[in-house]
Protein backbone atom coordinates (compact mmCIF):
# COMPACT_ATOMS: atom_id res chain seq x y z
CA UNK A 1 0.00 0.00 0.00
CA UNK A 2 2.80 2.40 0.92
CA UNK A 3 4.60 1.91 -2.37
CA UNK A 4 1.45 2.65 -4.33
CA UNK A 5 0.94 5.86 -2.35
CA UNK A 6 4.54 6.86 -2.99
CA UNK A 7 4.09 6.12 -6.68
CA UNK A 8 0.92 8.18 -6.66
CA UNK A 9 2.71 11.12 -5.06
CA UNK A 10 5.54 10.87 -7.61
CA UNK A 11 2.98 10.71 -10.39
CA UNK A 12 1.16 13.76 -9.12
CA UNK A 13 4.40 15.69 -8.57
CA UNK A 14 5.58 14.89 -12.09
CA UNK A 15 2.33 16.14 -13.63
CA UNK A 16 2.28 19.34 -11.58
CA UNK A 17 5.98 20.03 -12.27
CA UNK A 18 5.60 19.53 -16.01
CA UNK A 19 2.49 21.65 -16.33
CA UNK A 20 2.77 24.86 -18.29
CA UNK A 21 1.07 26.98 -15.64
CA UNK A 22 2.89 30.26 -15.12
CA UNK A 23 3.96 30.99 -11.54
CA UNK A 24 1.36 28.75 -9.87
CA UNK A 25 0.25 29.16 -6.26
CA UNK A 26 -0.13 25.84 -4.44
CA UNK A 27 -3.03 25.53 -1.96
CA UNK A 28 -3.80 22.41 0.09
CA UNK A 29 -7.19 21.58 1.62
CA UNK A 30 -7.17 20.57 5.31
CA UNK A 31 -6.25 18.03 6.45
CA UNK A 32 -5.16 15.35 3.97
CA UNK A 33 -4.78 17.79 1.10
CA UNK A 34 -2.31 19.85 3.13
CA UNK A 35 -0.17 16.73 3.74
CA UNK A 36 -0.07 16.00 0.02
CA UNK A 37 0.56 19.65 -0.86
CA UNK A 38 3.46 19.82 1.63
CA UNK A 39 5.13 16.88 -0.12
CA UNK A 40 4.60 18.41 -3.55
CA UNK A 41 5.88 21.73 -2.29
CA UNK A 42 9.10 20.04 -1.13
CA UNK A 43 9.57 17.85 -4.19
CA UNK A 44 8.90 20.53 -6.77
CA UNK A 45 10.48 23.43 -4.89
CA UNK A 46 8.02 26.32 -5.02
CA UNK A 47 9.47 29.67 -3.98
CA UNK A 48 6.27 30.88 -2.31
CA UNK A 49 4.88 29.53 0.91
CA UNK A 50 2.14 26.92 0.70
CA UNK A 51 -1.46 28.11 1.12
CA UNK A 52 -3.93 26.12 3.20
CA UNK A 53 -7.73 26.10 3.29
CA UNK A 54 -10.11 24.86 5.94
CA UNK A 55 -13.44 24.63 4.20
CA UNK A 56 -15.54 23.92 7.31
CA UNK A 57 -17.37 27.24 7.06
CA UNK A 58 -18.33 26.53 3.46
CA UNK A 59 -19.58 22.97 3.78
CA UNK A 60 -23.06 22.25 2.48
CA UNK A 61 -23.83 19.78 5.28
CA UNK A 62 -23.26 22.31 8.10
CA UNK A 63 -26.92 22.47 9.12
CA UNK A 64 -26.90 18.68 9.51
CA UNK A 65 -23.58 18.06 11.22
CA UNK A 66 -22.69 21.39 12.85
CA UNK A 67 -19.33 23.03 13.16
CA UNK A 68 -16.14 21.24 14.00
CA UNK A 69 -14.54 23.14 16.89
CA UNK A 70 -11.15 22.12 15.50
CA UNK A 71 -11.59 24.41 12.51
CA UNK A 72 -8.13 25.45 11.39
CA UNK A 73 -7.55 28.91 10.08
CA UNK A 74 -7.21 29.16 6.35
CA UNK A 75 -3.90 30.68 5.34
CA UNK A 76 -3.10 32.23 2.01
CA UNK A 77 0.46 33.64 1.96
CA UNK A 78 -0.17 36.15 -0.84
CA UNK A 79 -3.05 37.88 -2.56
CA UNK A 80 -4.73 35.49 -4.94
CA UNK A 81 -6.02 38.17 -7.30
CA UNK A 82 -5.09 37.17 -10.90
CA UNK A 83 -3.00 34.22 -9.71
CA UNK A 84 -2.97 30.74 -11.23
CA UNK A 85 -3.91 28.40 -8.41
CA UNK A 86 -3.28 24.69 -8.12
CA UNK A 87 -5.66 23.32 -5.53
CA UNK A 88 -4.56 20.06 -3.89
CA UNK A 89 -6.73 17.50 -2.10
CA UNK A 90 -6.14 13.92 -0.99
CA UNK A 91 -9.25 12.17 -2.30
CA UNK A 92 -11.64 13.42 -4.96
CA UNK A 93 -14.97 11.76 -4.24
CA UNK A 94 -18.34 13.54 -4.42
CA UNK A 95 -16.80 16.88 -5.44
CA UNK A 96 -18.52 18.75 -2.60
CA UNK A 97 -15.28 19.58 -0.81
CA UNK A 98 -13.89 21.12 -3.99
CA UNK A 99 -17.09 23.10 -4.51
CA UNK A 100 -16.73 24.48 -0.97
CA UNK A 101 -13.01 25.20 -1.51
CA UNK A 102 -13.75 27.14 -4.71
CA UNK A 103 -16.32 29.24 -2.83
CA UNK A 104 -13.81 29.98 -0.11
CA UNK A 105 -11.08 30.89 -2.60
CA UNK A 106 -13.41 33.34 -4.27
CA UNK A 107 -14.14 35.01 -0.93
CA UNK A 108 -10.47 36.04 -0.95
CA UNK A 109 -10.54 37.45 -4.45
CA UNK A 110 -10.64 36.54 -8.12
CA UNK A 111 -7.92 34.14 -9.29
CA UNK A 112 -6.94 33.97 -12.97
CA UNK A 113 -7.40 30.19 -13.00
CA UNK A 114 -7.80 27.20 -10.69
CA UNK A 115 -6.57 23.69 -11.49
CA UNK A 116 -7.20 20.69 -9.28
CA UNK A 117 -4.63 18.08 -8.31
CA UNK A 118 -5.65 15.01 -6.28
CA UNK A 119 -3.68 12.10 -4.93
CA UNK A 120 -6.59 9.72 -5.41
CA UNK A 121 -9.39 10.07 -7.88
CA UNK A 122 -12.16 7.71 -6.91
CA UNK A 123 -15.61 7.00 -8.31
CA UNK A 124 -18.75 8.66 -6.92
CA UNK A 125 -18.95 12.23 -8.19
CA UNK A 126 -22.14 14.09 -7.26
CA UNK A 127 -21.13 17.38 -8.86
CA UNK A 128 -19.64 18.26 -12.26
CA UNK A 129 -16.09 18.63 -10.91
CA UNK A 130 -12.99 17.12 -12.48
CA UNK A 131 -9.32 16.82 -11.55
CA UNK A 132 -6.48 18.03 -13.78
CA UNK A 133 -3.60 16.19 -12.09
CA UNK A 134 -4.15 12.69 -10.68
CA UNK A 135 -1.87 10.51 -8.55
CA UNK A 136 -3.87 7.32 -8.89
CA UNK A 137 -7.39 6.18 -9.65
CA UNK A 138 -9.51 3.90 -7.51
CA UNK A 139 -12.72 2.19 -8.50
CA UNK A 140 -14.73 2.00 -5.26
CA UNK A 141 -18.43 1.58 -4.58
CA UNK A 142 -20.47 3.75 -2.22
CA UNK A 143 -19.91 1.31 0.67
CA UNK A 144 -16.20 1.92 0.58
CA UNK A 145 -14.32 4.89 1.96
CA UNK A 146 -10.78 5.77 0.97
CA UNK A 147 -8.93 7.63 3.68
CA UNK A 148 -5.43 9.04 3.74
CA UNK A 149 -3.63 8.86 7.08
CA UNK A 150 -0.26 10.13 8.26
CA UNK A 151 1.93 8.17 10.62
CA UNK A 152 5.37 9.58 11.51
CA UNK A 153 5.42 11.72 8.36
CA UNK A 154 4.61 8.69 6.21
CA UNK A 155 1.38 8.77 4.26
CA UNK A 156 -0.75 5.68 3.96
CA UNK A 157 -4.11 4.76 2.49
CA UNK A 158 -6.89 2.78 4.09
CA UNK A 159 -10.05 1.58 2.39
CA UNK A 160 -12.87 0.80 4.79
CA UNK A 161 -16.38 -0.51 4.46
CA UNK A 162 -18.86 2.08 5.70
CA UNK A 163 -22.52 2.17 6.50
CA UNK A 164 -24.03 4.53 3.92
CA UNK A 165 -26.25 6.28 6.45
CA UNK A 166 -23.09 7.50 8.18
CA UNK A 167 -21.65 8.92 4.99
CA UNK B 1 -26.72 21.88 36.72
CA UNK B 2 -28.57 21.54 33.44
CA UNK B 3 -31.86 21.12 35.27
CA UNK B 4 -31.69 24.79 36.26
CA UNK B 5 -32.37 25.87 32.71
CA UNK B 6 -33.63 22.87 30.78
CA UNK B 7 -35.08 25.10 28.07
CA UNK B 8 -31.55 25.97 26.94
CA UNK B 9 -30.85 22.39 25.80
CA UNK B 10 -32.59 19.94 23.47
CA UNK B 11 -33.39 16.35 24.47
CA UNK B 12 -29.89 15.26 23.46
CA UNK B 13 -28.26 17.82 25.72
CA UNK B 14 -27.21 19.98 22.79
CA UNK B 15 -27.27 23.73 23.24
CA UNK B 16 -30.37 25.08 21.51
CA UNK B 17 -30.69 28.57 22.96
CA UNK B 18 -28.11 30.83 24.56
CA UNK B 19 -29.90 32.30 27.57
CA UNK B 20 -27.56 32.04 30.51
CA UNK B 21 -24.00 31.02 31.28
CA UNK B 22 -25.22 29.11 34.32
CA UNK B 23 -25.28 25.37 33.76
CA UNK B 24 -22.95 25.41 30.75
CA UNK B 25 -19.87 23.18 30.83
CA UNK B 26 -16.31 24.42 30.51
CA UNK B 27 -16.14 22.33 27.34
CA UNK B 28 -19.05 24.24 25.78
CA UNK B 29 -17.50 27.60 26.65
CA UNK B 30 -14.12 26.55 25.24
CA UNK B 31 -15.73 25.28 22.04
CA UNK B 32 -17.44 28.64 21.55
CA UNK B 33 -14.14 30.47 22.16
CA UNK B 34 -12.28 28.15 19.76
CA UNK B 35 -14.78 28.63 16.97
CA UNK B 36 -14.74 32.38 17.60
CA UNK B 37 -10.98 32.29 17.24
CA UNK B 38 -11.30 30.93 13.72
CA UNK B 39 -13.65 33.82 12.86
CA UNK B 40 -11.20 36.49 14.02
CA UNK B 41 -9.10 36.72 10.86
CA UNK B 42 -12.22 36.63 8.84
CA UNK B 43 -12.90 40.35 9.26
CA UNK B 44 -9.71 41.08 7.32
CA UNK B 45 -10.80 39.22 4.21
CA UNK B 46 -11.77 40.80 0.92
CA UNK B 47 -15.25 39.32 1.09
CA UNK B 48 -16.45 39.06 4.66
CA UNK B 49 -19.15 36.49 4.12
CA UNK B 50 -19.51 32.80 4.72
CA UNK B 51 -22.62 30.80 3.93
CA UNK B 52 -23.28 29.12 7.29
CA UNK B 53 -26.61 30.90 7.86
CA UNK B 54 -27.62 31.48 4.27
CA UNK B 55 -31.38 31.66 3.93
CA UNK B 56 -31.93 32.06 7.69
CA UNK B 57 -33.75 35.04 9.16
CA UNK B 58 -32.52 36.64 12.36
CA UNK B 59 -34.65 39.18 14.21
CA UNK B 60 -32.86 41.54 16.60
CA UNK B 61 -35.64 42.26 19.07
CA UNK B 62 -34.50 45.05 21.34
CA UNK B 63 -36.89 46.45 23.93
CA UNK B 64 -34.03 48.45 25.40
CA UNK B 65 -31.60 50.72 23.57
CA UNK B 66 -28.28 49.29 22.51
CA UNK B 67 -25.57 50.27 20.07
CA UNK B 68 -22.65 47.88 20.21
CA UNK B 69 -24.50 44.71 21.14
CA UNK B 70 -27.14 45.16 18.46
CA UNK B 71 -24.64 46.29 15.83
CA UNK B 72 -22.18 43.46 16.45
CA UNK B 73 -25.02 40.92 16.34
CA UNK B 74 -26.19 42.44 13.08
CA UNK B 75 -22.74 42.48 11.49
CA UNK B 76 -22.03 38.96 12.74
CA UNK B 77 -25.29 37.56 11.39
CA UNK B 78 -24.75 39.27 8.04
CA UNK B 79 -21.21 37.88 7.77
CA UNK B 80 -22.77 34.46 8.27
CA UNK B 81 -25.06 35.32 5.31
CA UNK B 82 -28.28 35.52 7.35
CA UNK B 83 -31.00 38.06 6.63
CA UNK B 84 -31.32 40.42 9.58
CA UNK B 85 -34.27 42.48 10.72
CA UNK B 86 -33.85 45.04 13.49
CA UNK B 87 -36.82 45.71 15.72
CA UNK B 88 -36.32 48.49 18.21
CA UNK B 89 -39.53 48.11 20.09
CA UNK B 90 -40.80 49.76 23.22
CA UNK B 91 -43.27 48.26 25.59
CA UNK B 92 -45.01 49.16 28.80
CA UNK B 93 -43.55 47.36 31.75
CA UNK B 94 -47.07 46.97 33.17
CA UNK B 95 -48.20 44.70 30.32
CA UNK B 96 -45.63 42.16 31.45
CA UNK B 97 -45.10 39.05 29.41
CA UNK B 98 -48.20 39.24 27.27
CA UNK B 99 -47.26 41.87 24.77
CA UNK B 100 -43.76 40.51 24.33
CA UNK B 101 -45.10 37.05 23.49
CA UNK B 102 -47.60 38.54 21.05
CA UNK B 103 -44.79 40.37 19.29
CA UNK B 104 -42.66 37.24 19.16
CA UNK B 105 -45.49 35.02 17.91
CA UNK B 106 -46.20 37.49 15.13
CA UNK B 107 -42.57 37.49 14.06
CA UNK B 108 -42.38 33.73 14.37
CA UNK B 109 -45.34 33.44 12.00
CA UNK B 110 -43.10 35.14 9.44
CA UNK B 111 -40.72 32.16 9.75
CA UNK B 112 -37.97 33.72 11.80
CA UNK B 113 -35.17 31.25 12.57
CA UNK B 114 -33.45 33.11 15.39
CA UNK B 115 -34.35 35.83 17.87
CA UNK B 116 -31.76 37.99 19.58
CA UNK B 117 -33.60 39.51 22.52
CA UNK B 118 -32.87 42.35 24.90
CA UNK B 119 -35.37 43.39 27.52
CA UNK B 120 -35.42 45.27 30.80
CA UNK B 121 -37.11 42.37 32.55
CA UNK B 122 -35.14 39.41 33.86
CA UNK B 123 -36.16 36.13 32.25
CA UNK B 124 -37.66 37.56 29.04
CA UNK B 125 -35.43 35.58 26.69
CA UNK B 126 -36.20 32.39 28.56
CA UNK B 127 -39.93 33.14 28.47
CA UNK B 128 -39.74 33.64 24.71
CA UNK B 129 -37.66 30.50 24.18
CA UNK B 130 -40.17 28.36 26.03
CA UNK B 131 -43.03 29.55 23.79
CA UNK B 132 -41.45 28.93 20.40
CA UNK B 133 -41.32 25.79 18.24
CA UNK B 134 -38.21 23.57 18.31
CA UNK B 135 -36.50 24.95 15.24
CA UNK B 136 -36.39 28.55 16.45
CA UNK B 137 -33.29 29.68 18.38
CA UNK B 138 -33.16 32.43 21.01
CA UNK B 139 -30.12 34.37 22.19
CA UNK B 140 -30.26 36.50 25.30
CA UNK B 141 -28.71 39.90 24.57
CA UNK B 142 -29.34 41.13 28.11
CA UNK B 143 -32.38 40.56 30.32
CA UNK B 144 -32.93 42.96 33.21
CA UNK B 145 -30.48 42.36 36.01
CA UNK B 146 -30.23 38.67 35.20
CA UNK B 147 -27.61 37.90 32.53
CA UNK B 148 -25.84 39.13 29.43
CA UNK B 149 -24.17 35.87 28.39
CA UNK B 150 -22.74 36.89 25.00
CA UNK B 151 -21.02 39.88 26.60
CA UNK B 152 -19.44 37.53 29.15
CA UNK B 153 -18.26 35.24 26.35
CA UNK B 154 -16.58 38.06 24.44
CA UNK B 155 -14.95 39.13 27.70
CA UNK B 156 -13.67 35.58 28.24
CA UNK B 157 -12.37 35.60 24.68
CA UNK B 158 -10.56 38.88 25.25
CA UNK B 159 -9.05 37.63 28.51
CA UNK B 160 -7.87 34.42 26.86
CA UNK B 161 -6.40 36.41 23.97
CA UNK B 162 -4.30 38.45 26.42
CA UNK B 163 -3.61 36.00 29.25
CA UNK B 164 -4.03 32.46 27.85
CA UNK B 165 -4.37 30.30 30.98
CA UNK B 166 -7.47 31.03 33.11
CA UNK B 167 -6.34 28.93 36.07
CA UNK B 168 -3.61 31.39 37.03
CA UNK B 169 -5.71 34.54 36.93
CA UNK B 170 -6.97 36.89 39.61
CA UNK B 171 -9.79 39.04 38.30
CA UNK B 172 -11.40 42.10 39.86
CA UNK B 173 -14.85 43.36 38.86
CA UNK B 174 -15.43 46.93 40.01
CA UNK B 175 -18.62 48.93 40.38
CA UNK B 176 -22.35 48.36 40.42
CA UNK B 177 -22.52 44.59 40.79
CA UNK B 178 -26.06 44.78 42.14
CA UNK B 179 -27.66 46.02 38.93
CA UNK B 180 -25.20 44.41 36.52
CA UNK B 181 -26.27 41.49 34.34
CA UNK B 182 -22.81 41.66 32.77
CA UNK B 183 -21.12 41.00 36.13
CA UNK B 184 -23.43 38.08 36.88
CA UNK B 185 -22.65 36.37 33.56
CA UNK B 186 -18.95 37.10 33.91
CA UNK B 187 -18.81 35.60 37.40
CA UNK B 188 -20.48 32.38 36.19
CA UNK B 189 -18.19 32.13 33.18
CA UNK B 190 -15.00 32.84 35.14
CA UNK B 191 -15.92 30.22 37.72
CA UNK B 192 -16.73 27.62 35.07
CA UNK B 193 -13.41 28.31 33.35
CA UNK B 194 -11.66 27.90 36.69
CA UNK B 195 -9.90 31.19 37.42
CA UNK B 196 -7.84 31.41 40.58
CA UNK B 197 -9.80 34.20 42.23
CA UNK B 198 -12.64 36.61 41.49
CA UNK B 199 -12.98 39.77 43.55
CA UNK B 200 -15.82 42.24 43.43
CA UNK B 201 -15.13 45.80 44.50
CA UNK B 202 -17.60 48.60 45.15
CA UNK B 203 -19.65 50.37 47.78
CA UNK B 204 -21.63 47.90 49.88
CA UNK B 205 -24.88 49.50 48.63
CA UNK B 206 -24.08 48.27 45.11
CA UNK B 207 -23.09 44.71 46.07
CA UNK B 208 -25.77 42.02 46.40
CA UNK B 209 -26.03 40.48 49.85
CA UNK B 210 -24.56 36.97 49.99
CA UNK B 211 -22.41 37.74 46.94
CA UNK B 212 -19.88 35.22 48.32
CA UNK B 213 -22.26 32.38 47.44
CA UNK B 214 -21.46 33.08 43.77
CA UNK B 215 -17.85 32.14 44.45
CA UNK B 216 -16.32 35.60 44.72
CA UNK B 217 -14.59 37.65 47.42
CA UNK B 218 -15.89 41.09 48.29
CA UNK B 219 -13.42 43.90 48.94
CA UNK B 220 -14.62 47.41 49.78
CA UNK B 221 -11.61 49.40 48.54
CA UNK B 222 -9.49 49.59 45.41
CA UNK B 223 -6.10 49.29 47.11
CA UNK B 224 -6.74 45.83 48.58
CA UNK B 225 -9.12 44.77 45.82
CA UNK B 226 -6.74 45.39 42.94
CA UNK B 227 -3.68 44.04 44.72
CA UNK B 228 -1.96 41.50 42.45
CA UNK B 229 -4.84 41.17 39.96
CA UNK B 230 -4.28 40.29 36.28
CA UNK B 231 -7.52 41.68 34.91
CA UNK B 232 -9.55 44.72 36.01
CA UNK B 233 -13.12 44.77 34.75
CA UNK B 234 -14.86 48.12 35.24
CA UNK B 235 -18.65 48.26 35.11
CA UNK B 236 -20.73 51.14 33.88
CA UNK B 237 -22.35 53.25 36.60
CA UNK B 238 -25.85 54.25 35.58
CA UNK B 239 -26.24 57.96 36.19
CA UNK B 240 -29.79 57.40 37.37
CA UNK B 241 -28.37 55.65 40.43
CA UNK B 242 -26.81 58.95 41.41
CA UNK B 243 -29.82 60.07 43.40
CA UNK B 244 -27.85 59.96 46.62
CA UNK B 245 -29.35 56.78 48.02
CA UNK B 246 -26.90 54.29 46.59
CA UNK B 247 -23.99 56.57 45.76
CA UNK B 248 -23.19 59.78 47.64
CA UNK B 249 -21.95 61.83 44.68
CA UNK B 250 -20.11 61.42 41.39
CA UNK B 251 -16.98 63.05 42.79
CA UNK B 252 -16.88 60.86 45.83
CA UNK B 253 -17.58 57.73 43.83
CA UNK B 254 -14.76 58.49 41.40
CA UNK B 255 -12.38 59.28 44.25
CA UNK B 256 -13.07 55.95 45.95
CA UNK B 257 -13.83 53.54 43.11
CA UNK B 258 -12.76 55.23 39.89
CA UNK B 259 -9.96 53.60 37.92
CA UNK B 260 -7.11 56.05 37.40
CA UNK B 261 -3.45 55.61 36.56
CA UNK B 262 -2.81 55.76 40.29
CA UNK B 263 -5.31 53.08 41.35
CA UNK B 264 -4.32 50.87 38.39
CA UNK B 265 -0.83 50.74 39.91
CA UNK B 266 -2.26 48.56 42.70
CA UNK B 267 -2.79 45.80 40.12
CA UNK B 268 -0.06 43.74 38.46
CA UNK B 269 2.15 45.74 36.13
CA UNK B 270 0.81 43.83 33.13
CA UNK B 271 -2.84 43.87 34.22
CA UNK B 272 -5.37 44.60 31.48
CA UNK B 273 -8.36 46.93 31.79
CA UNK B 274 -11.77 45.98 30.46
CA UNK B 275 -15.15 47.68 30.27
CA UNK B 276 -18.35 46.48 28.57
CA UNK B 277 -19.14 50.03 27.43
CA UNK B 278 -20.39 52.60 27.00
CA UNK B 279 -17.91 54.19 29.38
CA UNK B 280 -18.56 57.18 31.61
CA UNK B 281 -15.28 59.06 31.47
CA UNK B 282 -14.43 60.58 34.82
CA UNK B 283 -17.13 58.64 36.65
CA UNK B 284 -15.89 55.05 36.80
CA UNK B 285 -12.72 55.35 34.72
CA UNK B 286 -10.34 58.14 33.72
CA UNK B 287 -9.80 58.90 30.04
CA UNK B 288 -6.10 58.26 30.44
CA UNK B 289 -6.72 54.69 31.55
CA UNK B 290 -9.60 54.04 29.15
CA UNK B 291 -7.47 55.13 26.17
CA UNK B 292 -4.18 53.87 27.63
CA UNK B 293 -1.96 51.00 26.57
CA UNK B 294 -3.39 48.52 29.09
CA UNK B 295 -6.97 49.08 27.99
CA UNK B 296 -8.48 46.33 25.79
CA UNK B 297 -11.90 48.01 25.61
CA UNK B 298 -11.85 48.32 21.82
CA UNK B 299 -10.55 44.75 21.44
CA UNK B 300 -13.68 43.71 23.31
CA UNK B 301 -15.83 45.39 20.67
CA UNK B 302 -13.93 43.79 17.77
CA UNK B 303 -14.00 40.38 19.44
CA UNK B 304 -17.74 40.78 20.01
CA UNK B 305 -18.42 40.15 16.33
CA UNK B 306 -16.42 36.90 16.16
CA UNK B 307 -17.82 35.61 19.46
CA UNK B 308 -21.41 36.35 18.48
CA UNK B 309 -20.85 34.69 15.09
CA UNK B 310 -19.54 31.67 16.92
CA UNK B 311 -22.58 31.47 19.21
CA UNK B 312 -25.04 31.92 16.35
CA UNK B 313 -23.26 29.30 14.22
CA UNK B 314 -23.05 26.93 17.17
CA UNK B 315 -26.80 27.12 17.79
CA UNK B 316 -27.70 26.87 14.12
CA UNK B 317 -25.59 23.87 13.11
CA UNK B 318 -26.45 20.23 13.66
Amino acid sequence: MDTSINNAIDNLARQVASSTIVNPLLIGIHTGGVWVAELLHQKIGFSEELGTLDISFYRDDFSRVGLNPQVKASFLPVRIEDRNIILIDDVLYTGRTIRAALNEIFSYGRPASVKLGVLIKRTGRELPIQSDFIGMELDLDIHQQAKLYRDNDKLGLSVEEVNISEK
Amino acid sequence: MITNFPVQFDENGRLRHFLTIQGLSAETLITILDIAHSFIDFGKREIKKIPLMRGKTVVNLFFEPSTRTRTTFEIGAKRLSADVVNMNATRMSTTKGESILDTVKTLEAMHTDMFVVRDHESGSAQLIASHLPDYVRVINAGDGRHEHPTQAMLDMFTIRQQKQDFSKLRIAIVGDILHSRVARSQIHALNILGVREIRVIGPRTLIPTNIETLGVNYVNNMKDGLDNVDVVIMLRIQRERMDGQLIPSEQEYFARYGLTQKTLNFAKSDAIVMHPGPINRGLEISSRVADGSRSVILDQVTNGIAVRMSIMAHLMGG
